[in-house]
């Protein structure tokens, strides 16, 4: 099978089998190579990290004093939606399909992603994508503004003119997901070298695994729900409309259906990341390999039960929010086993300290503080008073930014030295993970307060005793948002060079792309099926 | 000396957090938790709300405690060498079976609160409805035939670019919801537009209110005072300027205050009858206009392009009287423009329509009279 | 390789049909449970006169709105009712028209408590089709109603709710 996929289809890329990449702007066009396209979809996110995050800025600048002193409110809830648009669909999620594209073929000892063609497609896509949507902000109307959750009527009956954009957007980013991760299943299930069975595949493989599963079973659903509202604004249907007989909440329960499964999509790989990571710099084997493997499959499946957790105050008849309370909290049971064995693996390890294990240590830290603030979350008498407030947006903060954003920039620390064949430089990483961590939490941690306290989310202004908290957070977001711009330049630093990385690279790294592939790897990585032990 | 280096890191972390916790601390007045409210649900939910959060803090401190060890101890630099144990199942059925319990834990008394919160289905003393407009509240007392608006108060919006001296800004309305302590109240959320949710965290209350569709909840105010409250489902543009403000008193008072709602009402029937003058009419109303209008048409006339159409040269303002009279008393289908029959009386809307018409750089030069509106409804 | 790429594309496909699936299952998902208060029908052969449960009384309460658009009037006559279950009931809603021209309307009926929808069944209503009135017509439309004797026992009284919508919009 090996052998066969390696000749299969790739024809025209033998050549470059042996002379390496095209030259100028072209190879990135037309490239189909799973490195290259892993840079460019890592180079999007940041981007996209960068976009989001200057809109972030824009919503801290309006929040850090009462009253209205920047921006109008119409437009105040442009930057909400879209901030969430671009982070969750432009930061986060082709984040991770970078790391997917750079690391499974290596992790599995395959030359390259299974259907490298339609990798090219799937990418590409993405910048006509976000640039349909960024446009919207130059509309007469405006972008939306109704939200990253979109519900129904404000996004159908009462939506701005823009949202036509918003709905065909939507559209390509879900068929840009839906190929790549086509794309990995195809990949883990076909080009795996002999005698990598299904349980020595690294987690990280295994996570993307069924994350790209997840994907393709509820990306199509948004799909539906934005199809519905394109027709219910355009074509005279009433599925979300009282009127013709439709039920607005319908939206919330397919939106969801979509939605609850989405989050898990955003973190399960950075499951993935940290796995590989804390037993590198604990120099000792991740402990509970099968067992990690099946929590991530249970929270999959768990989080395809709970969606109606998100519409506690919607009026649901006391059996639903019973049901889907039980189902949300025992969603912690599998994610609770997954924090236990990251702290087992560092017991009685043999630690050291190095940027991309703090990142990792942050994430464990505060990733746990985001997931118990879920659990109380998933207590549904309590989230009525809750829902929709500070709390929330505290929550998945600490969830999504100190989470998947903490992982994602570990796994850049980790694997860029690989990657490029230079070191980071050390003092310039830890200088970014403690100045992000302190940030961060100022940011978001106060958040808690206000939502306690009793602030709703999504207000541009608010009443004075909001404001101290307010004002801190707004501090550390600035903060934040500054440290991220110093992460740039790492990266561009340790791009343009560095120290020379060894091919091990970490003292305690263990995997294919580290035991068995120089730093840099070559153009094509595994012509010939490395041993696998 | 790299853990030197990095207790002096932490150090300076932990400082930091401190200095920023102990901002609140120092000033009792800022309120870090939820609210023990009024109501017996709100007793719930505060306790249920403490139980989970010390058991979350119990969990964090265990694994944050097993982990900060670990981190002190079973480090390279301190010689440590690694062991090489990697699976035991006994470990694993153990703290998958202990979270299971502490779960069934929170689970027994939440499912408690949560049939309590649900008892809208017994008499109540007084039912309530609840009407989210874009953007504010209108209750109706379904069995008194008395029914207002309530939107944010002007003394709050004279303030929007320089806050500070009002010290309940944003959480102030022109008309209070006023209501009885000791009475269970039933609530039933309506909306007209869009989404909204009633929010008062004292009452323990809050209720998507859905277009087409009816919620319930319920409340019993146990002791007098002013409790406030906000929308908090995005629900537009204004959304974060929909307040909500609950004034509990003794069952005398709300009476009185009752039967003072019914005066001005009947009132405002009777002046309907009389004719007007233009004079008249546009003092009043501008100010109806700067409470109901402005939020989208703009405090000049000049709506928001693309999204609410500007009032100066319109063609239906300056059109003939009959259109622009419909499309204020019925609304338009399918927009934000809401149908004002539903929230003003006939006075008002015949004072707005003609201001609109003779105001903005508009000068049609007629008079819309109340009895005109009276009419149309 | 190109096989099973395919085989996998079988699956966004369902789960696109999936999503538009959910309306219908949505539906009986709110049948069953009496989501957001949808009420029953059934048709007034079916109803056993033997079967009043005298023994209860439960309040019926009677709300009317109008949404944005429509230039009606609308409200019911009585304002609440006692009622046994078991027993038909008849309650009278009266609309009136303050257009010169021809509008119609489309009524929402819904339930609270939730629960008790699904006990609460119609014979007759006028928001079973779309309604017509003339210009300045005043029209008075009944509704006959049955709640069913096997209503859970804690609800002790039932508010119905019509909401009249625009039917030129769409």
């Amino acid at each position: 099978m090996y052998n066969e996929t390696t000749h299969d289809g790739e024809g025209a890329h033998s050549d470059h089998d042996h002379h390496g990449p095209a030259k100028g702007l072209m190879r990135w066009v037309t490239t189909t190579n799973h490195k290259d396209i892993g840079t460019l979809y890592l180079w999007l996110s940041f981007t996209m990290l960068l976009y989001g995050g200057s809109m972030a800025m824009v919503i801290r600048l309006e929040l850090f004093q009462p009253g209205l002193q920047w921006v109008e409110p119409h437009f105040f809830n442009q930057m909400t939606t879209m901030h969430g648009l671009v982070m969750v669909f432009g930061a986060i999620m082709p984040a991770f399909v970078g790391l997917a594209n750079w690391l499974i073929p290596m992790m599995i000892g395959a030359p390259d992603m299974a259907l490298p063609r339609m990798n090219n497609w799937s990418f590409w896509i993405l910048p006509f994508a976000f640039t349909m949507l960024a446009s919207t902000t130059l509309m007469e109307s405006g972008a939306p503004a109704f939200g990253w959750t979109f519900y129904a009527p404000l996004s159908t009956t009462f939506a701005p003119d823009s949202t036509d954009f918003f709905i065909f957007a939507v559209h390509l980013m879900g068929i840009s997901s839906v190929m790549g991760a086509i794309n990995v299943i195809a990949t883990i299930l076909n080009m795996r070298a002999p005698g990598m069975t299904l349980m020595k595949m690294p987690l990280f493989v295994w996570t993307w695994l069924i994350t790209a599963y997840l994907l393709i079973a509820v990306m199509p659903v948004l799909a539906g729900a934005v199809t519905m509202m394109l027709t219910d604004r355009h074509f005279g249907t009433s599925f979300f409309d009282a009127a013709g007989g439709g039920d607005p909440v319908m939206f919330q329960h397919i939106f969801w259906f979509f939605g609850h499964p989405e989050v898990y999509i955003m973190i399960l790989p950075a499951f993935g990341v940290i796995s590989a990571i804390i037993p590198t710099f604990a120099r000792k084997p991740l402990f509970g390999y099968s067992s990690m493997v099946y929590a991530t499959a249970s929270i999959a499946i768990l989080s395809f039960m709970v969606w109606a957790h998100h519409m506690f105050t919607t009026g649901m008849p006391v059996a639903g929010e019973l049901y889907f309370m039980y189902a949300t909290i025992l969603i912690s049971v599998p994610t609770g086993v997954k924090v236990f064995n990251w702290v087992t693996t560092m017991w009685k390890g043999s630690m050291t300290f190095e940027t991309p294990m703090l990142w990792a240590l942050g994430f464990i830290v505060m990733f746990t503080i985001g997931g118990l603030s879920g659990l109380m979350l998933g207590v549904a008498p309590v989230d009525t008073q809750y829902h929709d407030t500070y709390f929330v947006v505290a929550h998945f903060h600490y969830v999504l930014v100190t989470g998947a954003l903490y992982s994602i920039i570990a796994a850049f620390y980790y694997w860029v030295p690989k990657w490029t064949g230079h070191m980071y430089d050390e003092r310039l990483g830890k200088i970014h993970f403690w100045w992000s961590t302190i940030a961060v939490n100022v940011l978001f941690f106060p958040q808690h307060f206000l939502g306690l306290a009793g602030m709703p989310r999504r207000i541009p202004d608010y009443s004075l005793q909001f404001a101290e908290f307010n004002m801190i957070s707004s501090i550390g977001g600035f903060a934040f948002g500054l440290a991220q711009v110093f992460f740039l330049y790492i990266v561009i630093k340790t791009i343009k060079g560095g120290e020379k990385a060894t091919d091990r690279v970490w003292e305690g790294a263990t995997g294919l792309e580290f035991e068995h592939l120089s730093s840099p790897p070559p153009y094509h990585s595994f012509n010939e099926a490395p041993p696998v032990k | 000396m790299i853990f030197n280096k990095l207790s002096r890191r932490f150090s300076v972390v932990v400082m930091g957090l401190m200095a920023m916790l102990s901002v609140p601390v120092a000033q009792a007045e800022y309120q870090l938790n939820m609210t023990e409210g009024v109501t017996p649900i709100s007793h719930e939910l505060y306790g249920l709300h403490m139980l989970v959060f010390w058991i979350c803090v119990a969990i964090a401190v265990i694994v944050f405690g097993v982990m900060a060890y670990s981190i002190m101890h079973h480090r390279k630099s301190k010689g440590a060498v690694p062991a090489n144990f990697h699976e035991s199942t006994t470990v694993e059925i153990i703290w998958t079976v202990a979270p299971l319990l502490i779960l069934i834990g929170i689970a027994i008394p939440a499912t408690a609160t949560l049939l309590d919160l649900e008892d809208a289905k017994t008499n109540a003393d007084i039912t309530l409805q609840v009407t989210g407009i874009q953007w504010k509240w209108k209750y109706t007392f379904v069995d008194e035939d008395v029914s207002f608006i309530s939107s944010l108060a002007q003394t709050s919006r004279d303030v929007i670019k320089e806050p500070t001296g009002n010290e309940n800004y944003l959480l102030e309305v022109d008309n209070e919801l006023v209501l009885p302590v000791g009475k269970k109240i039933r609530f039933l959320f309506h909306s007209n537009d869009v989404i909204h949710a009633w929010w008062v965290p004292a009452l323990g209350v809050k209720q998507d209110s859905i277009p087409g569709f009816i919620n319930d909840s319920w409340a019993t105010i146990e002791k007098p005072g002013i409790y406030r409250g906000q929308c908090a489902e995005l629900c537009g543009k204004d959304h974060g300027f929909m307040p909500i403000v609950v004034n509990a008193v003794s069952e005398p008072e709300y009476n009185a205050w009752l039967a003072g709602m019914k005066a001005e009402a009947a009132a405002a029937a009777s002046s309907a009858d009389r004719e007007w003058s233009m004079q008249d009419l546009l003092a009043r109303g501008e100010t109806v206009y700067q409470a109901n209008c402005s939020a989208c048409h703009g405090p000049t006339g000049a709506g928001i392009p693309g999204a609410f159409p500007a009032m100066t040269g319109s063609p239906v303002v300056t059109g003939a009287a009959a259109g622009h009279v419909d499309i204020v008393v019925n609304g338009k289908a399918g927009t934000a423009m809401a149908a004002f029959k539903n929230q003003l009386n006939d006075v008002d809307i015949a004072a707005v329509i003609t201001f609109e018409r003779n105001s903005f750089g508009n000068s049609v030069g007629d008079t819309v009279q109340p009895s005109t509106i009276k009419n149309a409804r | 390789m190109n096989k099973s790429a395919l085989k996998l594309a079988i699956i966004p496909l369902l789960m696109f049909g999936f999503g538009f699936a959910l309306v219908p299952l949505y539906d009986v998902f709110c049948d069953i449970t009496g989501l957001n208060g949808k009420t029953g029908r059934v048709e007034a052969s079916e109803i056993n006169a033997d079967l009043v449960d005298r023994s209860r009384t439960i309040e019926v309460r009677f709300l009317a709105n109008t949404n944005t658009g429509l230039p009606w009037s609308f409200e019911p006559l009585v304002k609440k009712m006692q009622v046994h279950p078991g027993q038909v009931y008849e309650a009278v809603y009266r609309v009136r028209s303050a257009s010169d021209n021809k509008t119609m309307g489309q009524a929402v009926p819904s339930v609270s408590p939730g629960l008790a929808a699904q006990h609460f069944n119609k014979t007759e209503c006028f928001c079973f089709t779309q309604q017509e009135l003339e210009g300045r017509e005043t029209r008075d439309m009944p509704i006959q109603f049955i709640v069913d004797t096997d209503i859970s026992a804690d609800i002790e009284q039932i508010t119905l709710s019509y909401t009249f919508f625009s039917v030129d919009q769409g």
